[in-house]
């Protein structure tokens, strides 16, 4: 019995996988064959992109400021209160600008995203969309993912941006340290690689947010009940796949560089 | 301009094979067949209708005959064409062909009732003075102009199975599919819903499929025709039937009726006498 219930829920798993994978490659194919709803690329570039500005602004400012507060704390035990703003920066732009802006991205819109389609499938407006002759992956899906990995990418400047000047109005206002070491600490030691990693790892976030949102959005069934449970499981999964996927990006660039 | 649903007639004249045909249809989902080897078809100009009680598989049927649901065995054609296995890409100019009315209506809650009547159109790109125009006429037909600005949303039940019609019918469809349009319905909107259908059937000859659980409905189908001077749907002759209005009737998931009305009410069919008394 025991062993059954183990092998069914291995079966659905690895059938899990295969329809996401198909889903995912379908949608992004879909971008290089006509049609493509370029207009409602642009109307889900402003509901994802500029609809999560504020969230991701003080996100970010929040947490560079937490980064300052804790470091600051810890280095001082060095007498390396200094180094507060190569902390604060390195830690933003490697690593939580790109996680954090992933993650709060995800409870906002791999949750709509699900929640939307999954309305849309159990009120049959997705199968008229199909006996109207639009294909809903094209108009909906693709649309959803291409803005998201877009919009993310930007919002993850913004968020590293925030971070360190959260960090550096913690280090000068509370801590009362000077407000151009913090800045030329933050600037001097940052390489090309450190930036490169915190702009790739958004690529593959956007991603996984749009397709797992879309996903579960797509597949739901029974009634209102199941928009649901696929609006938490399309959150769950995508946040912690960011994490996962964050930490197989972080160990190739670490060995590559 | 001609009249946006005056195309219909036309194809519908130049079809000669029938409209649709299922061949030895079977679809399972993950248990026992749903629909069982059905074979049917429906001529041009001809209204068939599929009756059967609720969950017998109805709307499955329905959904294969368009390709939303794809068949494990057997063959489904529309038009002549084959479309049992052919890709999304290659069903969706088919369906465009095809005209649905869902069971709720399934309108799109985000866009105004003339974007949801202009969908298609919309997505052909037609310029918007001639959208604006068809819309008209198609809320026209079905008696609801004044509800182009108007949002799904503050729309009664009839309303939008009425605005649901207007969508199937303004791309010239050669083949109209009616998923119960009156099901839920009070009696009275029941029969607005059913004088548009008799409408389309009289007026504009586009062959259609409709499934419904409601012998009233099809009874006043087979029983009336349009009168177009008086702008209304009025009783045939005492005896007289509608000949082109012909009955299928479904039961765990096998064909048990295809015939007239006559055949239908003289049926020897144990299931079928139930269900009509």
């Amino acid at each position: 019995m025991g062993i059954e219930a183990i092998d069914r829920a291995a079966k659905n798993f690895v059938l899990t996988v295969q329809e996401y994978s198909l889903f995912a490659a379908r949608a992004a194919l879909n971008l290089f064959s006509a049609p493509v709803y370029w207009s409602d690329i642009i109307v889900q570039c402003d509901i994802i992109g500029v609809g999560s500005t504020l969230i991701v602004v003080f996100a970010g400012f929040f947490t560079g400021g937490v980064l300052a507060v804790q470091s600051a704390a810890t280095l001082a035990s060095f007498g390396a209160t200094a180094v507060t703003g190569r902390f604060v920066a390195m830690s933003m732009i490697r690593e939580l600008g790109a996680v954090l802006t992933g993650i709060m991205v995800s409870g906002r819109n791999a949750s709509s995203m699900a929640s939307e389609l999954g309305s849309m499938v159990v009120t049959e407006q997705i199968d008229a969309m199909r006996a109207l002759g639009v294909d809903p992956m094209r108009k909906l899906v693709t649309p959803r993912i291409f803005a998201t990995v877009v919009m993310l990418f930007f919002l993850t400047i913004l968020s590293d941006f925030c971070g360190i000047l959260g960090g550096a109005a913690v280090t000068v206002f509370m801590n009362g340290q000077n407000g151009t070491q913090y800045f030329s600490m933050a600037y001097e030691y940052l390489r090309y690689p450190d930036i490169l990693q915190g702009l790739i790892k958004p690529i593959f976030f956007g991603f996984i947010i749009a397709s797992i949102g879309c996903f579960y959005g797509m597949r739901t069934t029974g009634g209102t009940q199941g928009v649901g449970q696929s609006t938490i499981k399309s959150v769950v999964f995508a946040s912690v796949l960011i994490i996962f996927v964050d930490l197989l990006v972080s160990l190739t660039m670490v060995s590559l560089f | 301009m001609n009249a946006p649903l005056a195309s219909p007639v036309e194809s519908a004249q130049q079809a000669t094979g029938p409209v649709l045909e299922f061949s030895g249809v079977t679809v399972s989902f993950d248990g026992p067949p749903v629909l069982n080897d059905i074979s049917f078809s429906v001529a041009p100009g001809e209204t068939r209708i599929l009756l059967g009680p609720a969950g017998v598989g109805k709307s499955v049927l329905l959904k294969t005959a368009n390709g939303l649901v794809q068949p494990d065995s057997g063959t489904v054609a529309i038009l002549g064409e084959t479309i049992t296995g052919l890709p999304e890409r290659l069903l969706i100019p088919m369906r465009a062909r095809t005209g649905m009315v869902f069971q709720e209506g399934a309108l799109f809650d985000s866009l105004p009732v003339r974007d949801n009547v202009a969908y298609q159109l919309i997505q052909e790109k037609v310029a918007d003075e001639e959208i604006d125009e068809r819309v008209h006429i198609a809320l026209r037909f079905v008696g609801l102009e004044q509800t182009f600005s108007l949002f799904p949303g503050s729309l009664s039940g009839g309303m939008r199975r009425r605005v649901a019609i207007a969508r199937a019918l303004i791309h010239y469809p050669e083949l109209l599919l009616y998923d119960s349009p009156t099901g839920g319905l009070d009696p009275v909107t029941s029969t607005t819903i059913i004088e548009l259908i008799v409408k389309q059937r009289d007026v504009y000859k586009t062959p259609s499929l409709l499934v419904t659980h409601r012998l009233q409905d099809a009874f006043t189908m087979c029983s009336h025709r349009f009168d177009t001077e008086k702008d209304a749907m009025v009783p045939l002759p005492d005896g007289e039937t509608d000949p082109g209005t012909t009955f299928l009737m479904l039961n765990d998931g096998k064909l048990i009726f295809d015939g007239s009305l006559h055949d239908l009410v003289h049926s020897e069919n144990e299931f079928v006498r139930e269900f009509l008394e």
